[in-house]
């Protein structure tokens, strides 16, 4: 059985919820593992939870990325193993230069709390493969700071490799200004690394794998990624 | 703030010399009606507290309760009134932090915040000002902390202009129970968390007084300023250290600082304590021995350790970057004493200190004459006038605005989310809690017995409409001063109210906390009465919840009492009927939803039915056609009812106090169809009043 690590960061305050949507939602071994400590060779997979590393204080995810962890993250990265960044863990991988541009405050100067509907555009990666091209599902976000930016040339590379894994929209799927919670450009929720090894996505995919709770469209992702390591 | 000649006096005759500057200054906050309940005590002493279900009672940092299936919760309630009103952002995100840390000196992990807040209305900006602080202040305080803000309640009302509220609720799983009663004579007080400055100083006794136009300038280093980071890692820290065995008991440092927490705790296990003041860590140079017992600097616990332990602690203090020092020990002797400097600074009878202030006996004068509730709205308006009013107000409308700014889902248990019913759902284990807060402050105002047991029964039918049995309650009882007899009258008056129903009810009342003295000099006002309510409820079956998903065709059922004269029952002594046929009422409404399908419920409360009926048709995006057979349908349906619901689902149940009102379609229309009158709104301008609120604070 593959083995996931969860990083715990100070400050990480989805690590708990990951887990448990890993170990007893899909039935595959998570390891809590303080950032400090870890040793990502022991592990087939790893995942950056929510949270609000170092208070978010200077920049979010921008102390977390400077830790001695953040080495041990990017050879992870090189050897392909999966790397899945939640929320303040996406804010983490940019900072890291794992995933290009960067993540700023939202256009309304808020934090966000809410189920939106996000628009698959790659069902390619391990991470959404188990969607349909262009299908629509509902996450919720809860971020203040989550607002993707970047520029040309890099987006138009990010468009053209097809790594923008998803995109904010309405129920119908349409991209559409309205539907953009954060002012992110391109409505850029999702995105993967070159290599198709690396996700780092603002929604709460564990947040979204049980019915009791809603949604169970986050389970996939979780899953997609799980079942690539066999 | 000084003490009074007669506490002088005692305290003088008690320690047979004159106190120490130091000594003064402990017994000026530890004997602050904030800290020592002078006024309210001999009054809440009616309440019940007992109960099968009841581990802790008051007294503690916090109540705990056992669910049916075994899991324990703690449970707490706090205000933060004049932080707020003086520094709106960080007021509230500390009042957050206070009662967090109430929380998990119980052994418990943090799983839900709830907030009552009052304002007075938008129109001014400085009350702008204070609601977009505080509600920012609970966002980022709660959101980095990771435990989810679930439910709450907004008012605005001109009684609250210069004196805001903001009353916070946490709710934590315990994971291994452990109290603040100091254990055994030997032990180590170890002081752990962030270092202690001259921030918060005398906020016990800052909260004991007036506010009026200058404590804006002059009380703000009697505001602390809040670090969420730390309180995380003081969270995890704590619960590892429990985890492990290394704690025999813990208290957080809240009002009186230091010196609160160090002699309550010792007192409470029959202790006395020695602290040496010069072993604290402090963030600034210089302070002095009042500085540094009385500092309310935030992020501090206070915890009792056996003297093997200390390696232990120390390993996992530095694993969560946290700073500590030992600062004294339990002693056998029931003494409270505190060195600084080589000297001795307070050496007192410690139950003396944290129990010997004398309760005052305060005059009581009704407010003549007693008014009737406003049930419903009164007046020439015409009914279209009526509902414009109710539906276009705050008080009624959306609060999308602000709960979005909360994260109410982190640590997934959230079933039913703010905006989505009258009380959050949380799964706990394989079954569910509603939480339910609130009260009816107006009504308090005008009859303050029948306001106290109205917000009570709201309360509870709140976690009936989601199928929840109510478990425990905590009160946070907001008055002017209790000097004022009216005020004082209003104060046993509407403690009786709540008091009646829960007995009534067999709700025992687990904590709580009295907050006096909300006057604003400026506006020359007490607040309105409020006594904010924390209700926890049992829900057996998780799976079967309302999930307010509704169709067109699916029945609109009302359920309502007896139309009474509260007046005249309560001049014949005749409550304790309509409190029976109240909580019929409630009890119906819950066996019905826990019983058969019901796809949405509503209280109908606030706003009346018309209220009721907007929210579930703005929430589902639905319409319904509704049939209410009274001879004036104004006064009907914006009537509250204290214990009256509506429901929506196929089955329709076999009792008189039920009855099919309408049918749901897909209109997004509401009609209704009167005696002699009718009137229909449309989808637009439904939403356009229900959101008036959000439009407003987003400037749209």
């Amino acid at each position: 059985m593959p083995k996931i690590s969860v990083i715990q960061f100070p400050g990480s305050n989805c690590d708990r919820d990951t887990k448990h949507v890993i170990e007893d939602v899909i039935g595959c071994r998570a390891d809590l593992n303080w950032y400090e400590s870890a040793d990502l060779s022991n592990y087939d997979g790893i995942v950056l939870p929510g949270g609000f590393s170092y208070g978010d204080y200077l920049r979010a995810g921008a102390i977390a990325a400077q830790t001695k962890i953040g080495n041990s993250l990017k050879r992870a990265a090189r050897e392909g193993k999966p790397i899945l960044g939640i929320c303040n863990g996406f804010q983490i991988l940019t900072e890291l230069g794992l995933l290009k541009g960067a993540l700023t405050t939202n256009s309304y100067p808020k934090f966000r709390c809410e189920h939106v509907y996000l628009k698959v555009n790659n069902t390619e990666s391990i991470f959404t493969r188990k969607f349909d091209k262009n299908e629509v599902i509902n996450l919720p976000i809860a971020h203040k700071e989550g607002r993707y930016y970047n520029q040309d040339p890099e987006l138009s590379e990010l468009k053209n490799s097809n790594q923008i894994a998803f995109k904010y929209s309405n129920k119908e799927g349409e991209v559409t200004k309205a539907s953009n919670p954060n002012g992110s450009c391109e409505n850029i929720a999702g995105l993967i690394n070159e290599k198709g090894n690396v996700l780092g996505m603002m929604p709460h995919p564990e947040r979204a794998s049980e019915d009791i709770l809603g949604s169970t469209d986050g389970k996939k992702i979780l899953k997609g990624m799980i079942e690539s390591i066999n | 703030m000084s003490l009074s000649n007669k506490d002088f006096k005692l305290i003088r005759e008690e320690l047979g010399r004159e106190p120490s500057d130091v000594e003064t200054e402990l017994f000026i906050n530890l004997w602050s009606e904030h800290c020592a309940y002078r006024s309210s005590k001999s009054i809440l002493r009616q309440f019940n507290s007992e109960g099968p279900n009841v581990v802790i009672g008051p007294g503690d940092d916090a109540g705990v309760v056992e669910l049916p299936n075994g899991v324990k919760l703690a449970i707490g309630i706090e205000s933060h009134n004049h932080p707020s009103y003086v520094d709106p952002y960080n007021g509230a995100a500390t009042g957050i932090g206070g009662i967090v840390r109430d929380i998990i000196s119980m052994g418990a992990r943090p799983i839900a915040l709830a907030d009552i807040l009052r304002f007075g209305s938008l129109s001014k900006e400085k009350n702008q000002y204070i609601f977009e602080g505080v509600v920012e202040g609970i966002s980022d305080y709660g959101n980095s902390i990771g435990v989810p803000t679930v439910t709450g309640e907004v008012e605005f009302d001109e009684s609250y202009n210069g004196n805001p509220l903001v009353n916070v609720l946490c709710v934590g799983k315990v994971e291994d129970l452990i109290t603040a009663k100091a254990k055994r004579s030997g032990d180590k007080l170890v002081l752990l968390g962030s270092s202690t400055g001259r921030d918060g100083l005398g906020g016990a006794s800052f909260a004991s007084e007036e506010l009026d136009e200058d404590s804006e300038e002059e009380e703000r280093s009697s505001v602390q300023i809040g670090d969420p980071f730390t309180e995380k890692q003081l969270i995890e820290c704590i619960l590892e250290m429990n985890e492990d065995n290394l704690l025999e008991s813990c208290r957080d440092l809240g009002a009186a600082g230091l010196g609160g927490a160090s002699s309550e705790m010792c007192s409470l296990g029959g202790y006395g304590a020695e602290i040496n003041l010069d072993k604290i860590h402090t963030r600034e140079e210089g302070m002095n021995a009042i500085e540094l017992i009385l500092s309310e600097s935030q992020e501090r616990m206070l915890i009792e350790v056996k003297e093997d332990n200390l390696g232990e602690i120390d390993q996992i203090a530095k694993k969560y970057d946290l700073d500590y020092s030992i600062i004294g020990e339990v002693t056998e002797d029931e003494r409270y004493r505190a060195d600084f400097e080589k000297k001795t600074v307070v050496d007192l009878p410690i139950d003396f200190l944290t129990e010997g202030a004398p309760l005052y006996h305060r005059k009581i004068e009704p407010s003549e004459p007693k008014q009737p509730i406003l049930t419903s709205e009164k007046g020439e308006k015409s009914l279209k006038q009526k509902i414009d009013e109710i539906l276009s107000s705050h008080n009624i409308g959306s609060k999308e605005w602000i709960y979005k700014q909360y994260d109410h889902e982190v640590q997934i248990r959230t079933i039913l989310r703010p905006g989505e019913a009258d009380s959050a759902v949380l799964r706990i284990e394989d079954n569910a809690i509603g939480i339910s807060s609130g009260c009816l402050s107006k009504h308090c105002r005008r009859n303050p017995f029948m306001g106290g047991l109205g917000s009570l029964l709201t309360n509870a039918m709140n976690l009936a409409t989601v199928g929840g049995l109510p478990l425990c309650l905590v009160d946070c009882l907001n008055f002017g001063s209790p000097e004022d007899k009216e005020v004082y009258w209003k104060f046993r008056e509407v403690v009786n109210g709540i008091n009646m129903g829960a007995r009534a009810l067999e709700v025992p009342v687990v904590g709580g906390n009295v907050s006096f003295y909300n006057d604003s000099e400026e506006y020359q006002q007490p607040v309105n009465p409020t006594p904010s309510i924390g209700m926890l409820g049992w829900i057996s079956d998780s799976s079967n919840i309302p999930d307010f998903e509704i169709y067109a065709g699916q029945k609109l059922i009302r359920l309502r009492g007896k139309r009474r004269n509260y007046k005249k029952l309560e001049e014949d002594n005749d409550m304790d009927k309509v409190i029976e046929e109240k909580i019929n009422l409630i009890n119906l409404a819950r066996d019905f939803v826990k019983e058969e399908d019901v796809s949405a419920a509503r209280t109908v409360s606030r706003g009346g039915l018309i209220a009721a009926l907007a929210k579930l048709v703005y929430s589902s995006k639905k319409g319904l056609k509704a049939e209410v057979k009274e001879r004036d349908l104004g006064k009907e349906i914006t009537r509250m009812g204290y214990a009256e619901a509506i429901f929506v689902s196929d089955h329709i149940p076999d009792k008189e106090e039920f009855n099919v009102i309408g049918e749901i379609d897909d209109s997004g229309k509401i009609e209704v169809v009167g005696e002699n009158q009718d009137f229909s709104l449309g989808k637009n301008e439904i939403n356009k009043k229900i959101e008036g609120l959000n439009k407003y604070m987003r400037g749209n």
